[in-house]
């Protein structure tokens, strides 16, 4: 298990031309990963797009999505393991390359094992029924007598059986996938629900995994791109001699404003892009930072949805009735992925190879091909594991810089972007605002709420465009920000609600999804007002909760959440007290993973500084494939969070991005990291949900409310920075 | 210029452009290890650490030329994957990693910290690795990992 790719290449001797492509799993440590490949069917309803078993009985799984450091690799091979009832270590797991897995789509939404794991499941159990199919006849037994176990089919325990690897190995199945092929009983999982220790970690703590950044290929040589001053500033000139006289420096390509210097070293290309004297022309596009809501309030809009609709609002009435209205926003925030995107790529008689990190290889070619003009066919996407990227961070943009510049140069080229291309190029989440009203009767009832977010505009399918395309004028598509406007709608109960999406025409930054889109700003506004009505209403925020659903998960989830955190209801916020908790839920996007959880925080009076000293999550995605996992990923979404509430806002003047690098921009350190306690509701007989974003969403609004309970102060704009929260001393 | 450096106890000599050039090129480009990583280029995030003479430090910052006689350790120095560290048995048990591109970092800095201190308690590690950043936030691994990897190490097992 430690090295399988020794196993891997022995496999492909063994195994036949035929059915395997090549080993992208250099990515856990081999090899760089060979170019030639016979192509396989990608087909979505075709069982050779996901699966393939040796002459040996090795089984190779394909998968469109890609492991982003988050274990879904192991996952995988979990779920494959138990469908097709072979052991795990027989198991291994080939990822987006866009010429032998599948399209699955973008690895994100949370959907990686809720839709990618399951159609790769699906694929696993036709499969099977066709070698127990195959076996019957070659054993001349009824197939209801045969029952598969370890790799074989057998007749009875002990008795006759033939391995997988006699039934198929080396050969294509063409076949398509069964939709009504019988799934395992959960009961008989061996795998799937156990922590299986994740594949990748023993050659990530011992230097022996490749990342991209790793990746070296013959004859390779290293770009960097120098970035224009403002973010909309024409190149109007440069002088390179200083920049040639760096030993190593190999040529200085341009094109239009795209401008990079390349090397023969890493170290010289960094020197020679530092020695490149260029002038930009002005540019101050961005809007004035300490006016940015004003800003946004103001942008056009190319339209206006209602996301949910109950009742009427106008008809709203009660005894009593008390009206309660905030606005709330949520900074821009940036990626942060500690290793800079990182690209290579190489042309070979006009074809174009790429290795990248992106969570997306399929789109990207998609995108490369009409950067290129060039088919489809022609080019190659390869994901290699990079840094964690948490959405859409700069990995496309660094291989559109990487294939641009390898075009120029007709070199394989490396493109490692510098920090400060990462902080200040990658797209952004952008800026949010949020407007609710609501109305609670006298016995406590809500009898109105409306809402309404101001967000960027999705012209067409989810994309982003690329720099390089953008700066070198060659065709680009338009900016779509992602699922920004979902999670918006509410699960509670109340006789009217409105809910609006203002789609604006346009937004300071290129729009981009950074974990849980949309659906965190959303839900800090949900469920931090939620929290006013419930105080306004005198009521207790579990309680309030919980008279407001109709959904028995959603209630079980949350009980059980009071009982783990031991909740003994709201405290009263006087001028000694410093400690609070505060509790938000969610139903992800109304229809998938329950998350619940309390943050207790610490808040220092003098200083304003926030201390969030323990979390308690409660979390039900269905059908748990692997519950360490699970729980890192849950540890992960918290303690991110915590670090985006509580610090983290893009700092910029008129022309770019000014918060850099980690100084500028800082994140959570050790010091400050809170407890994070998890209890998973595992429901193995239910459908495995997503679990990469749920949980990121309430922790703005948990923390709000804890600061309120604790001082008094409702803290409504992200980040939770101590001037907002001395100024809501000052104030109250 | 020639630059001659103890790598993980072996010996090796480098041409170099640029005696300015810092160590961390020298270590992934010339040398070909995959351990130290390039996070910044500001020793501000720690994912470059290494140690000289059992000293952590960013090898983004440092130059070359001032490494001389000292001997450079790399995470691929500590063990293998095959062969862990104790430091690296315990990311491995307790699931210590995410991504894994800020865990060199974590590793190298924990290593000098037990060196000086065997049994830290929880808020010595943190003020440890209080300028090593992970964004995944895996961080309640990596102080559960290098506790345990203190009490292995305080067992009598050695590195
Ligand atoms: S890369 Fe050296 S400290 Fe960040
Ligand atoms: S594990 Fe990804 S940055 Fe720490």
């Amino acid at each position: 298990m430690l090295n399988p790719y020794v196993n891997r290449r022995d496999f492909l001797r063994a195994g036949g031309a035929l059915v395997i492509s090549f080993p992208i799993g250099a990515a856990l440590g081999g090899e760089t990963p060979a170019r030639a490949v016979s192509p396989r069917p990608l087909a979505l309803d075709q069982v050779d797009a996901f699966l393939a078993i040796g002459a040996d009985g090795r089984v190779s799984c394909f998968s469109g999505k890609v492991d982003l450091g988050t274990g879904v690799r192991t996952a995988l091979a979990q779920i494959v393991a138990d469908e097709l009832d072979v052991a795990l270590d027989q198991v291994e797991v080939t990822q987006g390359d866009t010429q032998s897995t599948p399209d699955q789509g973008p690895t994100y939404g949370s959907l990686s094992i809720q839709v990618g794991g399951m159609q790769i499941r699906q694929a696993a159990a036709s499969a099977r029924a066709a070698l127990v199919q195959a076996a019957a006849a070659k054993l001349s037994l009824p197939a209801e007598q045969l029952f598969t176990r370890d790799g074989a089919v057998y007749a009875r325990p002990g008795g006759q059986r033939v391995a997988y690897g006699e039934l198929v190995g080396g050969r294509q199945w063409e076949m398509k996938v069964d939709p009504k092929a019988v799934l395992k009983d959960p009961a008989d999982y061996r795998v799937v629900g156990q922590s299986v220790p994740r594949l990748d970690i023993p050659a990530k703590v011992s230097g022996e995994f490749l990342y991209i950044q790793d990746l070296r290929r013959p004859g390779m040589v290293h770009a960097r791109v120098v970035r224009p001053q403002g973010i909309g500033a024409k190149l109007q000139g440069f002088d390179d001699s200083a920049a040639r006289a760096v030993k190593g420096h190999i040529q200085t390509v341009r094109s239009g404003d795209f401008l990079a210097v390349v090397a023969r070293t890493e170290w010289a290309a960094i020197s020679a892009a530092r020695a490149l004297r260029v002038q930009w022309s002005a540019w101050e596009g961005l809007p004035d930072q300490a006016r940015l809501w004003e800003h946004v309030r103001a942008t056009p809009m190319n339209h206006s949805d209602v996301l949910q609709s109950v009742g009427d609002l106008a008809q709203a009435s009660g005894e009593g009735l008390k009206t309660v209205r905030a606005t709330y926003d949520f900074a821009i925030h940036t990626h942060g992925s500690i290793g800079p995107s990182c690209a290579v790529a190489e042309w070979v008689d006009g074809k174009l190879t790429c290795w990248t990190a992106s969570q997306q290889t399929h789109l990207l070619r998609r995108q490369l091909s009409l950067m290129f003009a060039i088919p489809p066919e022609d080019l190659r996407c390869i994901y290699v594991d990079g840094s964690g990227c948490y959405g859409r961070n700069g990995h496309e943009d660094a291989a559109a810089d990487a294939a641009l510049v390898a075009k120029l140069t007709g070199l394989s080229v490396r493109v490692q972007w510098m920090r400060e291309d990462e902080h200040g190029w990658d797209p952004k989440g952008p800026p949010t605002l949020l407007d609710f009203r609501g109305s609670v009767d006298a016995a406590g009832k809500v009898q109105a709420w409306e809402s309404t977010v101001y967000a960027p505009d999705a012209p067409k399918t989810i994309q982003v465009p690329l720099v390089a395309a953008g700066l070198a004028g060659m065709p680009t598509q338009e900016a779509h920000p992602g699922n920004i406007v979902q999670a918006l709608a509410i699960p509670y109960k109340f006789a009217n609600i409105k809910v609006t999406a203002h789609r604006l025409a346009s937004t300071p930054f290129r729009p981009s999804w950074i974990r849980t889109p949309g659906r965190m700003q959303n839900t800090f506004g949900n469920e931090t007002f939620l929290d006013e009505l419930a105080l306004a209403a005198g009521a207790d925020p579990f309680e309030f909760r919980i008279a407001n659903l109709d959904d028995a998960r959603a209630i079980e989830l949350l009980r059980r959440l009071a009982k783990v955190a031991q909740w003994a209801g709201r405290g009263t916020p006087a001028p000694g007290r410093s400690r609070g908790r505060g509790v938000a839920f969610v139903k992800y996007e109304l229809v998938r993973t329950y998350v619940g959880a309390v943050a207790e925080v610490e808040v220092d009076r003098e200083s304003g500084r926030i201390r969030v000293t323990r979390f308690v999550v409660a979390h039900d995605c269905g059908q748990v494939i692997n519950p360490d996992g699970l729980r890192n990923q849950i540890d992960g979404n918290v303690i991110q969070t915590v670090s985006r509430t509580l610090l983290e806002e893009l700092r910029f003047d008129r022309s770019r991005v000014t918060s850099v690098d980690w100084a500028s921009y800082p994140i959570l350190t050790f010091p400050d990291v809170p407890e994070v306690v998890v209890e998973l509701m595992d429901r193995p007989r239910e459908k495995p949900w997503g679990a990469g974003e749920p949980t990121a969403s309430i922790v703005p609004a948990a923390i709000s409310k804890a600061v309120f309970d604790a001082i008094g102060v409702r803290l409504r704009s992200v980040p939770f920075v101590p001037q907002k929260v001395l100024a809501g001393l000052r104030q109250s | 210029m020639r630059i001659d450096m103890k790598v993980n106890g072996k010996l090796s000599s480098t041409e170099v452009d640029d005696p300015e050039m810092p160590l961390l090129y020298l270590l992934r480009d010339d040398l070909a290890l995959r351990g130290p990583r390039f996070g910044c280029g500001l020793g501000q995030c720690g994912a470059c650490t290494v140690h000289l003479d059992g000293r952590a430090v960013r090898s983004c910052l440092v130059p070359v030329r001032s490494v001389g006689e000292q001997a450079v350790t790399t995470l691929e120095g500590l063990g293998s994957s095959v062969n862990p560290h104790p430091l690296q048995r315990a990311f491995i048990e307790e699931q210590a990693v995410q991504c894994g591109y800020c865990i060199n970092g974590m590793i190298m800095q924990a290593k000098a910290l037990l060196d000086a201190h065997p049994q830290p308690t929880d808020a010595d590690i943190r003020s440890a690795l209080a300028g090593n950043l992970c964004r995944c936030g895996t961080h309640q691994r990596i102080l559960s990992a290098v506790k345990r990897a203190a009490a292995t190490l305080a067992g009598g097992e050695h590195a």
